[in-house]
């Protein structure tokens, strides 16, 4: 049998750093969406905190840290990023694997609420959209997550089909922030 | 034009979807006779003032939204979840 060699979305891309700002790929392991089956909301929060002990999130918002997170990921479902889900969700929610469908960023550092200004149409400056919002809009054309980790810190996940124009994108974006604060 | 989505909070025009007419939340029942049912597939008033629609949040949450608004002075009057709507639930 073929030894096939996995590749992630972004391989040969990144990381990059351009006038401090830094864009790199990070693997968050397994990607889960979760829909909870109607009137199954509750006892799907139960079993997701018995089994892997995250609070599901409110629209807006994600719960949990580096490692293991669970993402609001648009009306009615979550996105769990890290373990494999627990067998036992399988009785309260639809269960879907997206770990090879996403390019998962970590954009950061001074400058970087500009860079994204450039590219997507909501307010994601501090004062309104804080660390643990979590938000589903667009980047340029292309429909996104975006949460914030940290002061200066973003996770961004795009399709994987549109990575290499994700990326270009943002390096773009990064070199007009970095060139407008030389001048 | 702007949207609040009641899950995204406001949003640009750019993501969402225009459906049609809200009509289709109100399907016939399967024997309601033909005239009901080509009211309901084919007809649709053009009103100039305000109108009930069907839009999609499509690149943001993905939730259909009944949207109420004039026509007239592009006043958006109200936004709610389709799923939270008689007959929208899927
Ligand atoms: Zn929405």
């Amino acid at each position: 049998m073929a030894e096939l060699i996995a590749k992630s979305p972004c391989d040969g891309l990144l990381p990059v750093e351009i006038g401090g700002v830094t864009l790199r790929e990070v693997d968050l392991g397994h990607l889960t969406a979760l829909a909870p089956h109607r009137g199954k909301e509750k006892s799907f929060a139960e079993a997701m905190k018995a089994a892997h002990g995250l609070t599901l999130p409110k629209p807006g918002r994600a719960t949990g840290k580096d490692g293991k997170r669970l993402i609001w990921f648009g009306r009615a479902h979550v996105l769990l990023a890290g373990p494999a889900p627990a067998a036992r969700l399988l009785s309260h929610a639809a269960v879907t694997d997206q770990s090879d469908a996403w390019a998962a960023l970590r954009i950061e550092g001074e400058g970087v609420e500009d860079v994204l200004a450039r590219l997507v149409p909501i307010d994601l400056r501090q004062q309104v959209f804080k660390r643990g919002h979590t938000a589903r809009t667009q980047l340029q054309h292309m429909n996104v997550s975006i949460t914030r980790l940290g002061d200066d810190a973003f996770m961004i996940l795009g399709f994987r089909s549109m990575a290499t124009t994700l990326v270009h994108e943002l390096e773009t974006a990064m070199s007009g922030v970095a060139a407008r604060r030389a001048g | 034009m702007r949207l609040t989505c009641p899950q995204c909070g406001e949003r640009d025009r750019r993501e969402f979807y225009y459906v049609g007419d809200a009509v289709a939340l109100e399907r016939p029942a399967p024997d309601a006779g033909d005239e009901a049912w080509e009211a309901y597939v084919h007809l649709r008033d053009n009103p100039a003032g305000e109108t009930r629609d069907l839009w999609y949040h499509e690149a943001g949450c993905g939730a259909w939204l009944v949207v109420t608004r004039n026509t007239v002075t592009h006043a958006v009057l109200d936004v709610v979840l389709a799923s939270d709507v008689k007959g929208g639930g899927a």
